[in-house]
């Protein structure tokens, strides 16, 4: 086995096991902190594959800011553990038979013999003089223009869809006027009124 | 490295759907809910600009783009009716999203954007834009549904729709990643010549079932459906009517570019599955359909009965079948577009008029409406002369020249059973009292356009041979 297999090997482990997590653990946190994990290890498979920059963007941008932010957001929630586990005894049976169903039959039809080098011939190696992120940068507004607008316009809207989704404009909402409150004079505020003694009959 | 400049004209009614959008959105920032009309106008000088700009292109096909969007008779055949159905649907919305004080912008900038999403998909040349166009149309759609946030109902069912979305595109995106692993390529017209190369198919076959769960879940079709009733009952009736009817013509484009265009060498392959698809979905459909009482709901399953139909000609592989199966996604969206617009036309401030019950009698309410309904019910059910009658008689014919006879009888045998729902409503219409006798509230250009919606369907039905015709065209 050389040192490239062995890491390959490694990191892919590392990638399933703990994308299972993600899904077991019982904890939201653990779940959010598993999933950090499986970017990492995924970042260490992209890397062998002489995808620097893929790699490193996606250690800087998903584990360094998104799932920084979820973390945030899944400590914010008020999760009831006991209301997420309901029924989780009842249905695991069908799901286990469903899920071991699945892979059999998706190993059955295509097994090992399908795949493998003889097959699908590995990619060229490239020399130390070799640099993903340009090559990225040569095709990413040239070649792939029309994908990359596209994207750029998923992303607006999605900021429209949450904005949409979560902006309220509440009009009726009290609040403080300071300015007035500084302003205040005693006539505004107290009203003398002379009443007529009552007159007990 | 040398790089020309790509051909962008063929491009230009995306380009321009884009920068619309993009202007009405800026422009609704600056309205007030009174003038609220700007909005609408461009929203709909939108969809009017962009038809011109596509019927106006070059009629042979061009692949631009690097190889990433394509232009020919299929696409614009497919976007023309995509502006003209959206046309309707801003049209027929408007009052009803007013009485339920979600008359704001952003319906129709998503809805917009979803245009943009389904011509990006109905124009795809790589594995890469269609599931770029069927992701952004998902989302606008996604938002859309999920747009009336006081209501419990269109929380849940967009959050329904949102997860089952993703799972349908992440199994899509797996089925992608096999075919590319087997051909190395993204594009469309290459992966159709590296595919027709490889001897052992087995990966590609894995792969292909993949893609083919992620289009039938669009197109919902049994047993990949179990989203629309809820979703269709759950959204805000406008947005019903959005749903189901423009992303039917765009998922019938991505069903073409993936299978036909891409996988067409591997019909043995992928025949078969739609052949179960068809059948599951005319059975589940339309028996289904019976036993529901609200009409969105009932309308849900017959959509999914009308998917099953239209995979009948697209599973024969022969480009007959393809055009049968075009002019019926097409006449599906115009019956669909009547249907769903006479619940607006009914609906009314905190009322939604979409039980069966709010049918009954609608003959003395309105005997114009009642017979526009009985137009639309019957073109659905397959009552000669109406559209849906030509449009089932095709894809069957198609069905039996491709020796698929007991497909075919199949197919008959369902929808005389769901002939028995469409003709319960119009029972209710003639022949019931109607619970409360108001007369219809509804602006004049909506009954005018529905009216004109259904004489459509009636007028094709008696002359059904130009829209068949262009059908033909295509393929």
């Amino acid at each position: 086995m050389t040192a490239e297999q062995f890491f390959f090997y490694a990191f892919a482990a590392m990638t399933v096991a703990s994308a299972a997590m993600v899904i077991t653990v019982r904890n939201p946190v653990y779940a959010v902190l598993s999933l950090v994990l499986t970017f990492v290890a995924s970042a260490g498979l992209w890397l062998l594959l002489e995808a620097e920059f893929l790699a490193i963007a996606l250690v800087l941008v998903y584990v360094g800011a998104v799932m920084v932010l979820f973390l945030f957001v899944v400590m914010m929630l008020d999760i009831n553990l006991a209301r997420l586990k309901e029924g989780f005894i009842r249905y695991l049976p069908l799901g286990v038979a469903v899920a071991v169903a699945m892979a059999l039959m998706m190993a059955l039809v295509v097994g090992p013999e399908h795949f493998g080098l003889e097959r699908v011939p590995a990619p060229e190696r490239h020399g130390p003089e070799y640099s993903n992120t340009e090559a990225l940068g040569r095709v990413l507004y040239t070649v792939y223009v029309y994908p990359f607008e596209i994207a750029s316009v998923i992303l607006t809207v999605a900021i429209v869809a949450a904005i949409a989704l979560t902006l309220r404009r509440r009009p009726h909402t009290k609040y403080q006027n300071p300015d007035e409150q500084i302003a205040v004079r005693r006539e505004d505020r107290v009203r003398l009124v002379s009443m007529k003694p009552e007159r007990r009959e | 490295m040398n790089f020309a400049i790509p051909d962008m004209a063929p491009a230009l009614p995306e380009m321009f759907v884009l920068g619309m959008a993009c202007l009405v959105l800026l422009v609704d920032l600056f309205v007030s809910d009174r003038g609220r009309g700007a909005t609408y106008v461009l929203s709909q000088a939108t969809l009017v600009g962009a038809l011109f700009l596509t019927l106006g292109g070059t009629p042979e096909p061009v692949v631009t783009f690097s190889g990433t969007f394509v232009r020919d008779a299929l696409s614009d055949v497919l976007k023309a009716f995509i502006y003209g159905v959206v046309f309707f649907v801003f049209l027929y919305s408007r009052d009803y999203l007013r009485d339920r004080g979600i008359y704001r912008g952003e319906f129709f900038v998503l809805g917009l954007f979803g245009v943009l999403g389904m011509m990006i998909l109905v124009s795809a040349h790589s594995l890469l834009t269609v599931y770029l166009g069927l992701e952004l149309l998902s989302l606008s759609l996604y938002a859309m549904v999920a747009m009336q946030r006081d209501s419990v109902l269109a929380s849940e069912s967009a959050m329904k729709y949102f997860v089952l979305g993703a799972l349908a595109s992440g199994m899509l995106l797996y089925g992608m990643s096999m075919l590319y692993g087997v051909t190395g390529t993204l594009d469309i017209a290459e992966l159709s010549r590296a595919i027709a190369g490889v001897e052992d198919r087995t990966v590609a076959s894995f792969g292909l079932v993949f893609l083919i769960i992620g289009v039938a879940f669009k197109l919902g079709a049994v047993p990949f459906h179990m989203w629309v009733p809820d979703v269709y009952h759950g959204a805000a009736t406008s947005v019903t009517l959005y749903l189901g009817t423009a992303p039917k013509i765009a998922a019938f484009g991505m069903l073409m570019r993936l299978l036909v265009d891409g996988l067409g060498s591997m019909q043995a392959d992928w025949g078969p599955i739609l052949v179960i698809l068809a059948v599951l979905s005319m059975a589940i459909g339309n028996v289904v359909a019976i036993a529901q009482t609200n009409l969105k709901r009932m309308l849900a399953y017959s959509t999914i009965s009308h998917v099953g139909f239209l995979l009948l000609g697209v599973l024969t592989g022969t480009p007959d079948g393809y055009s049968a199966s075009l002019f019926y996604v097409l006449v599906y969206a115009v019956m669909g577009l009547g249907a769903f617009g006479m619940i607006l036309l009914l609906a009314r401030a905190g009322f939604e008029a979409d039980r069966l019950e709010d049918f009954k009698g609608l003959n003395e309410r309105s005997p114009w409406f009642a017979f526009m309904m009985l137009v639309v019910m019957f073109s659905m059910a397959g009552v000669p002369p109406f559209l849906g009658f030509w449009a089932k008689l095709y894809v069957l014919l198609e069905a039996v020249r491709a020796d698929l006879v007991w497909l075919a009888v199949a197919a008959v045998v369902f929808s005389v059973i769901g002939a028995f729902y469409y003709l319960r409503v119009v029972k209710l219409m003639y022949f019931d009292q109607p619970a409360e006798p108001v007369p219809l509230q509804a602006g004049a250009d909506m009954r005018v356009m529905l009216s004109a919606n259904a004489l459509v369907v009636l007028a094709l039905g008696i002359w059904p041979g130009s829209l068949f015709a262009l059908c033909e065209a295509v393929f």
